[in-house]
């Protein structure tokens, strides 16, 4: 009776539960070489649309990219450290990938390319293998190398599927012509940057955090503005903005003003919420502290109150660094003068030109990240003393 | 020198004659304290009548809700009295107050993660408007004077609970009080450290000669600290007994194995059963 439970309680003990399991990065490189394998039967494209299809033996260059990237990893598994193979593999991966571009630039099409696909396919795998073994090692690799790859994958994907499998210019252009375009069409883009962001965005933006900060305020030292204040903040962020836009419109005409009402609008009831929690965030025995030294109200402001609220403003201000932004552009749809990113949209997405539209999204996107880790970096200098910064 | 003027003896600071008791500094006469709570009015304070004097250790001892850190806060002016009247240092509370007569350890050590232990320990000075040296100076000793020469650069998440009411204690000395209230301040350490910061209060006390006032519940740290005790009962909060506590000012560790040490402390713990019922 005994005997297969002993069993059972030593099986148990001889396999450990480990708390997370991952795909072992060990079992991909079987993957990689199978589908690999596989792709070697299939054709790699067709020279033209109409031309026959054309496969690895009868493309000696191909063949060439294909031997190069299996003597990488071969070389690889022979190096000494996993690190220096992943190396070396990251090489294969990097020449699997100029496959396609190599293909793409004789012209050929590669939409029933299916042995090219499949080639690419086990170099993906393969640059998920070179990644896991990456990132866990600390420091440059793992912060900076490993999202750079990853971003630098997903570009290079985007590009490839785009142009092999010919996707219409309307519906999604390839990141090269986006960046073609950028470059072509920079003084119009940088034109519109400086109406919406340096002229609307920056400055609702301010008018309207300082407002919401500054009401905050009165709001803590006069009871029933709070009172009265926070039920409107909830109507306020209930508001759609196609409608208010317009209005604003009206009020303070097709400038950057009434764009600049709109992100007052849209920023002001988020920093006071923000910070009156903040300054709701002040234990009783801190007060109590700065009572006992007669500390006046403005005082304990100053050197507690505002300290405490740190946090909850970098909050409000991150919240509202991308409410401005949207909000600047969604506003530009009801009525401009004939420049800014939101304008550009409305008027190039009914020409057609879809690669200016996604320029400028290009620009909005990068404005709205840099806008937003400023304020990020901003607050880990400032609040590295609260428990969600700490570092030891 | 800054130490020079708190360290004279208690009888020398009186001054006077010899056998003259020395000066009142906090003086309660049939103090109450109502609190009107939703259902009905809590008594906190049912007239409570205690004179300290300079130089006293005066610990405060009861069980919870017996008033001992409402009387505390009347004293630091973080509460207002319903009836009676209270001098502070021969004026009001909330003179002594605002000329910050008094320093408060609270229970807990309500540091400024932001600031680095010595801005801590320079926050009250800051406020005071001294000069940034005087205020580098004056922290520096409290510091070493409560043995926490060496980190003042550090953060206070990066000390133990201990070292953080060190510094707490160091920041109220900062303000060179003429009286120091400590509500429970050792309350949420573990026994040793506990045992290891009464005996450092101890000496500090005796060093500087100032008046403190100490809420605790524990009967061997009121009895080991104090010159008087104060037994205090809750529903209404009132004092039952005052008990001198005439063991010698040097004091050690070891007093407490000592048979004059478990007389007083049995006198303080019927005080506390005579005042307290377990029934309710």
């Amino acid at each position: 009776m005994s005997g297969p439970v002993l069993a059972q309680a030593a099986g148990g003990k001889a396999a450990p539960a480990r708390p997370v399991r991952r795909p072992s990065p060990a079992g991909m490189l079987p993957v990689v070489a199978g589908l690999a394998a596989l792709a070697l039967f299939l054709p790699i494209g067709q020279r033209g649309a109409e031309g026959a299809a054309v496969t690895w033996l009868g493309h000696p260059m191909a063949l060439l990219f294909l031997l190069g990237a299996a003597l990488c990893v071969g070389t690889g598994r022979s190096a000494v450290t996993p690190m220096r193979s992943a190396v070396m593999e990251l090489a294969a991966v990097l020449l699997a990938w100029a496959l396609p571009f190599h293909l793409l630039g004789e012209g050929f099409d590669l939409g029933r390319a299916w042995g090219m696909w499949l080639f690419l396919v086990a170099a993906t795998v393969l640059l998920w293998r070179v990644l896991a073994v990456f990132s866990a090692v600390p420091g440059a690799l793992r912060s900076a190398v490993v999202p750079g790859l990853f971003g630098l994958g997903l570009l290079a994907g985007w590009e490839v599927v785009v142009r092999g499998f010919s996707v219409p210019f309307i519906l999604l252009p390839a990141p090269s012509a986006i960046l073609a375009t950028t470059a072509a069409q920079a003084p119009v883009l940088w034109a519109d940057f400086y109406q919406t962001v340096v002229k609307s965005v920056l400055r609702g933006y301010l008018i309207g955090c300082g407002a919401g900060f500054a009401v905050a305020i009165l709001a803590d030292r006069v009871p029933f503005l709070a009172r009265g204040l926070l039920p409107l903040g909830n109507v306020a962020s209930a508001i759609p903005i196609v409608g208010i836009a317009p209005i604003m419109v009206m009020w303070f005409g097709f400038d950057w003003q009434s764009k600049a009402a709109v992100i007052v609008v849209m920023t002001f009831f988020p920093m006071l919420i923000n910070t009156l929690a903040g300054l709701a965030a002040s234990e009783r025995i801190q007060i109590d502290l700065m009572r006992s030294y007669a500390a006046g109200y403005w005082r304990t402001l100053a050197l507690l109150r505002l300290p405490n609220a740190l946090p909850f403003l970098y909050n409000g201000l991150k919240i509202n660094s991308t409410l401005a932004l949207i909000g600047a552009i969604v506003a530009e749809f009801f009525g401009t003068p004939v420049v800014g990113m939101g304008f550009r949209i409305s008027t190039e997405v009914a020409r057609m030109n879809l690669d200016i539209v996604w320029a400028t999204i290009v620009v909005a996107a990068l404005t709205g990240s840099l806008f937003y880790g400023g304020l990020a970096l901003l607050e880990r200098a400032t609040t590295a003393w609260h428990p969600s910064m700490r570092r030891r | 020198m800054v130490l020079a003027q708190t360290s004279l003896q208690p009888s020398e600071a009186a001054g006077g004659a010899p056998d003259a008791l020395p000066r009142p500094i906090v003086q309660a006469d049939k103090l109450s304290l109502v609190y009107q709570a939703t259902d009905k009015p809590v008594v906190a304070l049912s007239e409570v009548s205690l004179i300290i004097r300079e130089g006293d250790f005066v610990s405060l001892i009861g069980p919870s809700g017996c008033g001992k850190t409402t009387l505390l806060r009347v004293i630091a002016d973080l509460e207002r009295p319903t009836g009676g009247a209270i001098t502070v240092a021969g004026t009001t509370p909330e003179k002594a107050r605002l000329d910050r007569l008094y320093g408060y350890v609270f229970q807990a050590p309500a540091l400024y993660p932001w600031r680095s232990i010595e801005r801590n320990v320079m926050l009250p000075l800051e406020i005071m408007g001294l000069p940034k040296a005087e205020r580098q100076a004056r922290a520096r000793a409290q510091l070493e004077l409560v043995g926490l020469a060496g980190f003042e650069k550090k953060f206070p998440w990066q000390l133990s609970g201990g070292m953080q009411q060190r510094t707490s204690i160091a920041r109220a000395l900062a303000l060179q009080p003429e009286l120091l209230l400590m509500d429970e301040p050792f309350g949420a350490l573990d026994e040793i450290t506990r045992d290891h910061l009464n005996l450092h209060l101890t000496q500090l006390w005796r060093r500087m000669g100032k008046t403190c006032v100490f809420v605790t519940h524990s009967i061997s740290e009121a009895v080991f600290l104090s010159t008087r005790i104060v037994v205090m009962s809750p529903r209404p909060g009132r004092i039952l007994d005052v008990i001198d506590c005439d063991l010698p000012r040097e004091r050690t560790l070891d007093l407490r194995e000592t048979p004059e040490f478990a007389a007083i402390a049995h006198r303080v713990r019927e005080g506390l059963k005579e005042g307290h019922s377990y029934d309710d």
